[in-house]
């Protein structure tokens, strides 16, 4: 490390990144604070109601709901993404499984949402095949609740969980398992006590790289969800552009950033991480970096096809 | 052998076939004659549509291209002189770089958004083409950041000083030793920035104005206010598109690697 330019290198990115990033950030900190304006922005009295709003029944219970739906499609989505990425590692056809995979990934995320409504719509693939079938006469409802908005928040994040997990349990020792086999343990009792632990850091990404966007979600319980499926990013929305009311959309954003750092934080310094395979917890998003490139321009991941 | 892994591999296999499904569903209704879900015979008539009817639709597409090119570009101009600085120099500065560049990758994007139309209003900046170009350099600059870092990482402050030796000036250093070795970093950078960009719904969504619709902004209204079919064979040829353009980049990068 030297003393020299960096500064002036640097420069561009530091500038962009706090007034574009930060400032907007602090913004929103300031405006929580403030009086809603008529119609929308701010006046600048100093208020807590904003505050005083998100201790209500309806903002508990939209937190809830939300909670509900982000953990129990993270759940699913490891639990899915656990069996795939060990087959996809023991499996001596890696770059093709990778591809297969990541095809479905490159195709537009507003045009996954669409197929499914075009799957389970009232006019859809399924119900017509239920009428062809003759097992339905009138069209049967599958959108618009809390299992449309979970399946297609599994569907959309499969990939980020099934990536991470797949590049970790690659660099697992195998023999390991034929270790504890041999010693007496049972195929399941294996699994769970000789690989689940050494591939801690790979399940820990993919719980992040999933639940942090399906909590935050916003576009998928908008389109294809109803009343009870309302998330926290809908209300921000609604605040925001119809009831008009900044400071209470400011509160809740700010609410749901300070969340999401704490919770990465902790998350990463109980395990004292090692996220992808390697490194501290400063390497987190640089992993996450790695991920998406490599998805995105479809070349594997860290350690990934052979 | 044969019977090891039979449960992840039944998992396997029906998780591609849920990954493919909507796919296939989407390429079979784009060539179907009716209107409605019901099949009503083989037809193209949506994708002569799409291509000589649907001005809307590439008026959207010419601004997603337009955004995503320039933002690209933008981002990993400043973001590999931004790696750079931090990989290879210490100034005042710098923690506070490898923070900020952090906070964006976890943060929700929702988040980003909200807080952009907040700010934008607050000074005043008209909504539309430009504030969406702000806001995509700001959600690509630290993936490029991060990307050409990791290349950076690869190589040892000597190949700097081994250049001064030899005389070149700051310039000539960065141009002809640290941008050619980190070609790489910067091209994928570069194509990350242009993928995630026309992919972008959320934060587009809250930070464009009249006349900066993009092409997800676009399908998004098709959905909320009356699909029509063009829409499944715009779909088709996007995921055609992005398969042949991924391709390309793919062996793209594997040729630059290799050189």
């Amino acid at each position: 490390m030297k003393r020299g330019p960096g500064g002036l290198y640097a420069a561009p990115s530091v500038v962009w990144l706090t007034v574009f990033f930060i400032a907007p950030l602090l913004i929103i900190v300031l405006y929580s604070f403030m009086t809603p304006g008529a119609r929308g922005g701010v006046e600048l009295k100093p208020t807590l109601d904003a505050y005083r709003a998100i201790a209500n029944p309806v903002f508990a219970r939209v937190t809830f709901n939300t909670i509900l739906v982000a953990l129990g499609s993270t759940m699913i989505t490891l639990l899915i993404a656990l069996p795939c990425g060990y087959y996809m590692a023991r499996s001596s056809k890696q770059t093709l499984l990778l591809l297969l995979v990541i095809i479905p990934f490159w195709t537009n995320f507003l045009i996954r949402i669409y197929a499914w409504i075009a799957i389970l719509g009232n006019e859809g693939f399924l119900n017509d095949l239920l009428r062809a079938l003759g097992l339905a006469q009138d069209s049967v409802r599958f959108l618009y609740n809390r299992w449309a908005v979970m399946l297609v928040l599994v569907y959309t994040y499969l990939p980020y969980a099934i990536l991470p997990l797949f590049s970790t349990i690659d660099k697992f020792d195998f023999s390991l398992l034929e270790a504890a086999r041999d010693l007496g343990a049972t195929k399941l009792g294996a699994i769970k006590k000789v690989l689940l632990p050494n591939v801690r850091g790979g399940i820990l990404t993919a719980f992040l790289f999933t639940f942090i966007p399906i909590f935050g979600a916003y576009a998928v319980p908008l389109l294809v969800g109803g009343t009870e499926s309302y998330m926290l990013g809908n209300l921000i929305a609604d605040e925001l552009t119809k009831s008009r009311n900044w400071p209470l959309a400011s509160a809740i954003s700010l609410v749901i950033t300070v969340v999401t750092t704490i919770g990465v934080m902790l998350l990463l310094r109980a395990n004292g991480t090692k996220v992808l395979g390697g490194g501290g917890a400063k390497e987190e998003p640089e992993a996450r970096a790695a991920l998406v490139g490599a998805s995105l321009v479809g070349s594997a991941p860290a350690g990934g096809a052979r | 052998m044969r019977r090891r892994g039979s449960f992840s591999r039944a998992v396997f296999i029906g998780t591609i076939i849920f990954l493919f499904m909507p796919l296939v569903v989407l390429v079979l209704y784009s060539f179907n004659d009716s209107r409605s879900g019901s099949w009503g015979g083989f037809s193209l008539r949506w994708y002569v549509k799409l291509f000589t009817d649907s001005p809307e639709l590439w008026r959207a597409f010419g601004n997603s291209a337009v955004i995503a090119l320039g933002s690209a570009l933008v981002a990993t101009a400043i973001g590999t002189l931004g790696a750079i600085g931090v990989n290879w120099y210490r100034f005042r500065l710098r923690s506070y770089l490898r923070t900020v560049t952090f906070l964006p990758m976890i943060l929700p994007e929702i988040i980003i958004g909200v807080s952009l139309l907040v700010f934008f209003s607050g000074i005043g900046l008209k909504l539309g083409l430009f504030t969406v170009f702000v806001a995509h350099v700001s959600f690509n600059l630290p993936f490029v950041f991060l990307l050409v870092l990791a290349r950076l990482e690869e190589f040892d402050f000597s190949i700097i000083e081994a250049a001064r030796d030899l005389g070149a000036n700051e310039t000539q250093t960065l141009l002809k030793v640290i941008v050619p070795i980190t070609m790489p970093g910067i091209v994928s950078g570069f194509l990350t920035a242009v993928t995630l960009s026309l992919e972008d719904f959320v934060i587009t969504f809250f930070v464009t104005g009249p006349g900066a619709t993009t092409l997800p902004l676009f399908v998004y209204s098709a959905i909320r206010f009356g699909v029509s079919p063009v829409i499944n064979a715009l779909s088709v040829v996007m995921i055609l598109g992005t398969v042949a353009l991924t391709w390309s980049m793919r062996n793209f990068l594997k040729y630059i690697a290799a050189k």
